[in-house]
């Protein structure tokens, strides 16, 4: 799994490339909150749409930020085109809290 | 003799209970379904599934220690049944872990619905534990591509 970030504003948006599994998840979890919390930054946008496997960790790691997000009253959004992707997240019950959108341009308007 | 059934295809894989195997173990089973001619899918159904009981081996079964696991894959006419199975502490209380959003880890950020995905993704899900002897996830899922063309 490949991870890069790029902030722009108070938006730390996050592109995902690859598997997100069990095993890609704890990696993948100790950049973003090295980031998130070294430069203090408020709302989160992660990146799906270059993922080709997402199975619960992911689910669990989104899950993580989302928490994060709220304790500093920022929120977190994702951007997912993927139809297998955006149907375990749909499973999960997670779209109840996080809104998906199709492009980081949407996601940034809200 | 056994009669020969010529629809019917097996394989075994076992390898250490480390995360980095969790992407073996799910592109294994996925290619060895290609044979069934399955749709893109429900080759991310049954990835997705292995994936699930796989990572709860590791994480639930072995609590990241150093153990076994061992998939097992039959396909019988247009079925591919899925074993996955651990020797690691097993489940106390399967009715308890199945719920979804219950996880006895909630410490580790897991979402709880590793057999949510499960049941959903694949036709049949069946558990079987035993306390300090391990657990084995039986899993069946019936690929529609081959009696579509018939």
């Amino acid at each position: 799994m490949q991870l890069t970030t790029e902030i722009r504003k108070d938006y730390m948006i996050v592109k995902l490339k690859g598997e997100l599994d069990h095993h890609t998840s704890e990696e993948a979890r100790k950049k973003i909150d090295k980031q998130y919390f070294n430069n203090n930054l408020l709302n989160i946008i992660l990146d799906l749409r270059e993922l080709n496997f997402m199975d619960s960790s992911g689910v669990g790691l989104i899950m993580g930020r989302y928490k994060n997000c709220m304790n500093r009253n920022g929120k977190i959004s994702i951007v997912s085109t993927n139809p297998y992707i955006n149907r375990i997240l749909k499973m999960s019950g997670l779209l109840k809290l996080v809104k998906i959108y199709d492009t980081i341009e949407e996601a940034i308007r809200g | 003799m056994v009669e020969k059934n010529n629809n019917r295809n097996y394989m075994k894989l076992e390898f250490l209970s480390k995360s980095s195997n969790e992407s073996f173990a799910r592109v294994v089973v996925a290619a060895f379904a290609s044979q069934l001619d399955p749709t893109i899918e429900e080759l991310s159904d049954i990835k997705t599934a292995v994936s699930e009981a796989v990572t709860n081996a590791i994480i639930h079964g072995y609590e990241y220690g150093e153990g076994l696991v061992v998939v097992e894959a039959t396909i019988e006419d247009n079925r591919l049944d899925i074993v996955v199975e651990d020797f690691g502490k097993g489940i106390e209380d399967i009715n308890k872990a199945m719920e979804p959003f219950y996880t006895s880890k909630p410490d580790l950020e897991r979402s709880g619905m590793g057999f949510t995905v499960m049941e959903t993704f694949m036709d049949k899900l069946e558990v079987e534990s035993e306390v300090n002897k391990g657990t084995k996830v039986k899993m069946s899922k019936v690929f529609k591509s081959l009696s579509r063309k018939e």
